[in-house]
């Protein structure tokens, strides 16, 4: 189990050496999660049209090691962008990845970019 | 600088750090606290759960950061080994030494382990810390996969005994509850009231074993078993130990501290030891000769004990009080005062419901002006109310009975909380009476309960003064003239109900244009399903119209489960199906590979579907004329029924008939929680109607409503409303009671709580509904048909469109599924694999 939740670490945008191709603008639900693969990496993508920004993050929730973040509800605490996940309400940050309903568990995120209508997520190998 | 040095981090050890830094003087001294678990200091009063969530640092009193940055050195996984008293300097386990000028021994206890033959056996456990618990959870684990039915025995009846007994029963095992006396709690209850805590806690499946005196353990090694008399045997698999505590005092001993015939550290009412550099706190503390085994004194001690060193003149009260209440495995229970009390000094009022699980008894004087004491099983509402009328010495009516009677009104028998003393002690954990806690609002400005409690501390140890709190920062609050406001979030001012109409009137089309017009921020997972709700009982819009606000189970109309993977739940109203249905959800659990089991709503849940066969498993549903079940929704779930007058020679009316009748009526109806129907054909209550939001019994002449009731964590019966009506009477009824809960209710409310808030109880819901006394029935019938014509299947819906089956795949940029999902065999089935 260690080794799945550790090839989740975050990637800062200083750090990215390839920015993957993960589909369009169109591909992703409004105001909400979707889930893409990248190599054996499975990443949650988050469209807040209301704000026009886009987060990612590991789509592994740390508590169950149940891959479902994608499927949480997205939102904000106090202006802090965040999701839920769906089997035990826990918020995480989706711009650092901490944990938001106060304990140590800690979700990687990765940096998006726009280009063209296309979106890219950025990794470090 | 001065040097305090505190042995033992756990509440106790923790609340004198705590008490200690919030004073000015504190900043003269340097502390230091060892303790010898790995982690500091946690909450011991909730360990059982521990098993709910294996979340050892929800339990943290603080984390280890708070003891830095107060500038206390915490010293954990180091036990304190040696004492020497002449030259004030302790030794630990690792052979450091360490000065002091006070010493305060706060090392708290052990579970006593009786010198029975065996006990060393592998699988038999004490219940006192989290190792144990992991221990034993790793334990379960493993006899198990050997065992399904393996059996857990407790040792002890008494409290502690008793959690450990829902910790077993929660692992999966067989639980036993060995007691060596004639009852349970023989500390606290007296033999009736014991025996109604047993017939309860065996209804829920605890098996009582009392007068009971273990011989040994048998086994080769292992446990495999309890030997009581010469042919009394026990087969159990594991053995949790749970006799009593014994002090922790062998500090004491070895210094030659004055100690207890039976243990203990003789302390006197400033908490000083025999050496007037030494104080002794908690349950290693013997004060009037007596060891306190409860949170509250021991937090007193700590208190004493900060004032003792500081040099104010604070002294330990000579009475202390031995009142507690707890729910034990979702019972309530709580003592007070005298419980048992002899008749020479007082009388008892003793009310007793052996059928429904219920006993109360008071004690009173003898001129009958005064309460001294009490018991109450079942149903302890009324505690903290009547621990203040003992406490406070207040009047009591010339009937005691009054006071544990239900009402006739359905109203309290008591005042306001605003009638208590200003000393009355509310909070006895943090010692904060009335005075405090209300006057942190006139006094200190603050204009909520969150606010209170961060304030104050109030609610924040054992928690069993929260009711109380809330109702005396409420009406506080209301005195002041201060609206008492419960929000949805922080991303909009408002109450579900005023959203509702804030929707309604201003025709708001989605929860966008809402966030716009009426909130702030982005919103979030509480006030987005909210606003689902909302639109959904205005319009009867499906999930699939805004499926960013819904929750992820309405947003994939399945439940999500525990591998990440969805249940599916077809309709059955009134649990009425043909074998040829039958058949066909055979053949679709057999072509996707699905675990099946019978739902307690006479339904087939089917379970194990990836989210890319949902649609798949839909099509082959609808086209063999099934439709949604909702069970993933805030909505009807089912209206189950018995079989009746058609089969049933007993029956009176046709109760699957009429079910199924109003199952569709409001099938996919959104509402503030979720709701279930029951209707039975006689008053036997085969479909146990009365543990539904809505119940209907045939009775000669028509059927009997009831309302408001439910089953699950509290359960509650629902409550007669209307006699002997006629099939459309009731419809009409149900549309409006059902419409008015729906406007009117807070999120995830559900319809027996609703009751209990709604001012005026059930008679004021029967003028609404049956009197019409406010004018709205006529609206709430009209709303409810409209909502009826506008049903449709939403499943149907999105196999039919090709943009909504978009959401029914795992990755957006790869055909590929989730392979992380593993299952593994069981009972000819499968279930997820556990990481």
């Amino acid at each position: 189990m260690e080794n799945i939740l550790s090839q989740y670490q975050s990637v800062p945008d200083t750090k990215v050496a390839i920015w993957f191709k993960v589909g369009q603008i169109a591909d992703f639900p409004e105001n909400s999660g979707a889930c893409i693969k990248y190599k054996t990496k499975q990443i949650a993508v988050f469209n807040f049209t209301r704000t026009g920004k886009w987060y990612a993050s590991q789509n592994l929730c740390p508590h169950k090691m149940e891959m479902v973040l994608s499927l949480g509800m997205i939102g904000d605490k106090e202006g802090v962008p965040k999701v839920a996940c769906p089997l035990h309400k826990k918020n995480f940050s989706l711009e650092n990845g901490s944990n938001l309903s106060g304990d140590d568990l800690k979700i990687a995120v990765y940096p998006v970019k726009i280009e063209n209508e296309n979106v890219y997520i950025g990794f470090e190998d | 600088m001065r040097k305090i040095i505190v042995v033992g981090n756990g509440m106790v050890g923790y609340k004198f750090c705590e008490k200690f830094i919030n004073q000015d003087e504190s900043k003269k001294f340097e502390i230091t606290v060892f303790g010898e678990e790995p982690r500091p200091a946690y909450d011991r009063v909730h360990l059982s759960e521990f098993f709910e969530n294996q979340d050892a640092k929800a339990l943290e009193m603080a984390p280890a950061e708070w003891y830095k940055d107060n500038g206390i050195n915490l010293i954990v996984d180091e036990r304190v080994s040696e004492i020497d008293r002449n030259n004030k300097t302790i030794t630990t386990a690792k052979d450091r030494g360490f000065s002091y000028d006070y010493l305060v021994l706060a090392t708290g206890s052990s579970a006593f382990v009786p010198p029975i033959k065996g006990v060393e056996k592998e699988g038999v456990f004490v219940y006192r810390t989290i190792e144990d618990l992991e221990g034993m959870l790793a334990y379960a684990s493993k006899i198990k996969t050997i065992n399904p039915n393996a059996k857990a025995a407790v040792l002890g009846g008494g409290l502690l005994g008793l959690e450990a007994g829902k910790a077993v029963m929660d692992m999966g095992l067989e639980p036993h509850i060995i007691e060596f006396a004639s009852k349970l709690m023989p500390r606290q209850l007296d033999s009736r009231s014991s025996q109604v805590l047993q017939l309860k806690l065996e209804s829920i499946g605890l098996n009582i074993h009392l007068s009971k005196a273990t011989n040994q353990i048998l086994g080769n090694g292992v446990i495999t078993g309890m030997e009581f008399g010469e042919d009394d045997i026990l087969d159990v698999d594991m053995l949790v130990i749970s006799a009593g505590i014994r002090p922790r005092d062998e500090l004491g001993k070895t210094s030659g501290l004055e100690m207890g015939v039976r243990g203990g550290i003789v302390v006197d009412n400033k908490m000083k030891t025999s050496d007037d550099s030494i104080f002794a706190i908690g349950e290693v503390a013997l004060y009037n000769q007596m060891i306190y085994g409860l949170v509250a004194p021991g937090y007193d001690m700590a208190g004493i004990a900060v004032d003792q060193i500081l040099g104010e003149e604070n002294l330990m009260a000579d009475q202390i009080d031995m009142s507690t209440k707890l729910k034990l495995i979702g019972v309530d229970v709580a003592s007070f005062g005298e419980p048992f009390m002899p008749a020479s000094k007082g009388h008892s009022v003793i009310f007793e419901n052996k059928t429904q699980h219920l006993y109360k008894r008071i004690n009173v004087s003898l001129d009958g002006k005064k309460l001294l004491g009490g018991i109450l099983i079942g149903d302890a509402s009324d505690y903290n109310m009547l621990h203040q009328v003992f406490l406070n010495e207040m009047a009591i009516p010339e009937d005691a009975a009054q006071l544990i009677l239900p009402a006739s009104d359905g109203g309290s028998s008591f005042g306001s909380v605003l009638d208590l003393p200003d000393t009355a002690q509310v909070c006895s954990c943090e010692s904060l009476t009335k005075g405090t806690i209300c006057g942190s609002i006139t006094e200190e400005g603050c204009n909520n309960l969150s606010e209170v409690i961060a304030q104050t501390k109030a609610t924040t140890g054992c928690g069993g003064c929260k009711p109380m709190v809330v109702d005396l920062v409420n009406e506080t609050l209301k005195s002041l003239g201060k609206e008492v406001k419960e929000t949805v979030c922080e991303h909009f001012n408002y109450n579900r109900q005023e959203l509702y109409d804030l929707v309604k009137i201003n025709k708001v089309p989605n929860y966008n244009e809402a966030l716009n017009l009426f909130g702030n921020g982005q919103g979030c997972e509480i006030c987005k399903p909210v606003f689902a709700s909302i639109f959904a009982t205005i319009t009867m819009e499906t999930a699939n119209r805004q499926p960013g606000i819904q929750d992820t189970n309405d947003r994939f109309l399945a439940n999500i489960q525990r591998n990440g993977t969805y249940s599916v739940v077809p309709r059955v109203p009134g649990g009425e199906i043909t074998p040829q249905q039958l058949i066909v959800l055979g053949e679709v659990a057999k072509k996707y590979d699905l675990y099946t089991k019978i739902t307690g709503g006479q339904r087939i849940d089917l379970f194990g579907a990836q989210v890319h066969e949902l649609p798949l498993i839909w099509k082959d549903l609808i086209d063999a004329g099934f439709e949604s079940g909702h069970a993933y929704g805030k909505s009807l779930r089912t209206v189950k029924s018995c079989v009746g007058s058609t089969w049933c020679r007993y029956g009176m009316h046709e109760s699957v008939t009429f079910a199924i009748e109003i199952e569709k009526r409001y099938r996919g109806l959104r509402s503030p929680h979720k709701f279930k129907g029951g209707v039975s054909g006689c008053i036997r209550e085969c479909a146990e109607a009365r543990g539904k939001d809505f119940g209907l019994i045939a009775v000669e002449g028509g059927w009997n409503l009831y309302v408001c009731g439910n089953g699950g964590a509290t359960p509650k019966h629902a409550v007669l409303f209307a006699e002997q009506l006629d099939d459309k009477t009731v419809v009409k009824y149900l549309d409006r009671f059902l419409m008015y809960y729906i406007r009117t209710a807070g999120p995830l409310i559900r319809t027996a709580p609703w009751l209990d808030k709604l001012e005026g109880g059930i008679d004021y819901l029967r003028q609404v509904i049956i009197e019409d006394s406010i004018g709205i029935a006529e609206d709430l019938e009209n709303e409810m048909k409209g909502l009826i014509n506008k049903y449709e299947c939403e499943w149907k819906q999105a196999i039919e469109s090709p943009e909504i089956m978009k959401r029914f795949k795992h990755f957006v940029n790869s055909d590929d599924t989730d392979d992380t999902i593993e299952f593994v065999p069981m009972r000819d089935q499968k279930m997820p694999k556990a990481w």
